[in-house]
């Protein structure tokens, strides 16, 4: 429905204002460059002066170990990706049935409401790390399941740990959607359960999309963690390189890829809010 | 503006005596506090009833009860031969076959206008989404808003999306169109076109039950005014047996109330 704009003659008036907020742009523009480039000479200056720059330097951002470590780095990342996408399904699931179940008012569910706000309040309140052991070590240890990798394990902590919080943002979100649109709903003679899949679940997830995000981007941090059990990701693999060379460049590298990764999802999240945003409620100055 | 939305429109004559929704000694509380007091009364096929009644005299709480939305406390309400506070029956399925307007509208803000409307076509019906299209913008069409299908609710000024929500309710041809003081959160500008679009209803044969504190509405377009009073029936009658010609001095009292 993309239709050509229309320019319009304009009072005296309006031309003085837009030539006023042109000026403003443009001043708010030269500002904020001007601030940028004072504030990275600044760092630049500090760090050129500082005693110990030229080491620290060599120890943290030296090229040479950066290329050397570069592929390596990006093999175990591999191992991240893999146990993230995984993680990520079964957080979603996990998360959402909680989530219904701590919302649901059914009398029948009541021992399943008390048992997933055990398990919220219970895996919220464990160290990521400690569920990674118990669940790492804890379970091959019983014996029962014969040899499991280290890598499923990791997804189960990761699924297990996350799906907690998950599992509490979005009840926040289902109970933000007004009862009415429930009423609404159910007036319509849907059942309880379409109406949670089609209008509560959509409803709240627009709501809470950038609170989802945030866990997403610290779960794929978290995931380096399943490196405690002995598996080979990106982090695992620049301590290796670390170990080898006494040079901690390998970590930067490990670093910059974990932000290469999560930037296409912060983008994506980003443009979908708005989108939605611009399509379902009307704009306003503010 | 010439609308028809009832499917199978009745002429005056064809229109019969038939309770479409009794309501027999229905009792509603809260704790302690009784909300209805043995409500009693019919809406006929084809019938307009108004009720009317100060904010708190339980206007609310029936339609809800009448809707499924709150279990009574005593009594049965029927849609036609059906108990429906009878536990057995599909509360699912008598919501379906009641049409509900709401005073906030409540059109679902995720969903396109046509989306809103074929809602309940395509995941309760059963429709396929052709023939819920169809309808819907046959419906659309009959009152102006056709150009509107694709646009989201909170674009739409509060009279359009109101009357949106009221397509909404009809596109299953309901028994009963329950109305829940549908004009309250609209501007006196807007009141006008929504009013206009329930006359028309009501000239094509709607059985409809509404709550409202427009008294010139509910005098002009009620064939029947039904007044409460602490949850107790206190009139039951034409619109000038009840506004004009009450000897209640209470009844007198609210009507008077309002005319100034």
């Amino acid at each position: 429905m993309r239709k050509e704009e229309t320019v319009y003659a304009v009072s005296p008036v309006e031309q003085e204002r837009q030539a006023f907020r042109k000026r403003q742009g443009t001043r708010s523009i030269i500002i904020s460059i001007v601030s940028t480039l004072v504030l990275a000479a600044a760092i630049m200056l500090t760090l050129h002066f500082a005693p110990g720059w030229p080491r620290v330097q060599h120890t943290f951002f030296s090229g040479e170990q950066f290329a050397k470590s570069f592929p390596i780095v990006l093999q175990g990342l591999w191992l991240n990706v893999r146990v993230l996408i995984y993680s990520l399904i079964g957080t979603a699931v996990l998360g959402t049935l909680i989530a219904v179940i701590r919302i649901s008012k059914s009398a029948v569910l009541f021992p399943l409401r008390i048992l997933a706000q055990a398990y919220t309040t219970i895996m919220r309140g464990i160290p990521m790390l400690v569920v990674l052991y118990i669940i790492g070590f804890g379970i091959p240890g019983l014996g029962i399941f014969g040899r499991i990798p280290v890598e499923v394990l990791g997804t189960i902590a990761v699924t297990m740990s996350y799906s907690a919080y998950i599992a509490e943002v979005l009840r926040a979100g289902f109970q933000d959607v007004s009862p009415q649109q429930r009423a609404s709903a159910r007036s319509l003679g849907l059942t309880s359960g379409q109406t949670v899949r089609l209008v509560i679940i959509p409803q709240a997830l627009r709501k809470i999309a950038p609170a989802l995000m945030n866990d997403f981007i610290a779960m794929q941090k978290d995931v380096g963690l399943i490196s405690t059990l002995g598996a080979i990701d990106a982090v695992r693999a620049a301590q290796v390189q670390v170990a080898l060379t006494f040079n901690f460049t390998p970590y930067i590298v490990a670093s910059v890829l974990f932000i290469l990764l999560s930037v296409p999802f912060v983008i994506i999240n980003d443009w979908y809010t708005a989108k939605l945003r611009k399509r379902e409620q009307t704009g306003g100055m503010v | 503006m010439a609308y028809e939305i009832i499917a199978n429109a009745a002429t005056p004559q064809q229109r019969e005596e038939k309770a479409v929704l009794r309501i027999d000694n229905v009792v509603k509380r809260f704790g302690d506090n009784t909300v209805l007091d043995h409500i009693s009364f019919d809406v006929n096929k084809h019938e307009t009833v108004a009720m009317l009644g100060a904010s708190g005299s339980g206007k609310s709480t029936l339609m809800k009860c009448v809707n499924l939305l709150e279990q009574v406390s005593d009594g049965q309400i029927w849609l036609g031969d059906l108990d429906i506070t009878d536990p057995r029956v599909d509360s699912d399925e008598v919501r379906a076959r009641i049409g509900v307007v709401f005073q906030h509208f409540n059109l679902f803000s995720h969903m396109s206008v046509l989306k809103n409307v074929t809602l309940a076509a395509r995941k309760v019906f059963n429709w396929d989404k052709e023939r819920a299209n169809d309808k819907a913008m046959e419906l659309l069409k009959r009152i102006g808003m056709d150009h509107k299908a694709k646009e989201y609710p909170d674009r739409l000024s509060g009279g359009q999306q109101q009357r949106v929500a009221i397509v909404r309710a009809l596109m299953m041809d309901p028994e009963l169109l329950l109305l829940d003081e549908i004009t309250s959160a609209l501007d006196p500008l807007l009141v006008g076109e929504v009013l206009e679009m329930v006359e028309e209803l009501k000239d094509q044969g709607a059985t409809i039950l509404m709550a409202t504190h427009e008294m010139h509405f509910a005098r002009s377009a009620a064939d029947r005014i039904i007044l409460l009073r602490n949850g107790k029936v206190a009139e039951n009658g034409t619109p000038e047996e009840v506004m004009d010609n009450s000897t209640d001095p209470e009844t007198q009292a609210f009507f008077r109330s309002y005319r100034s």
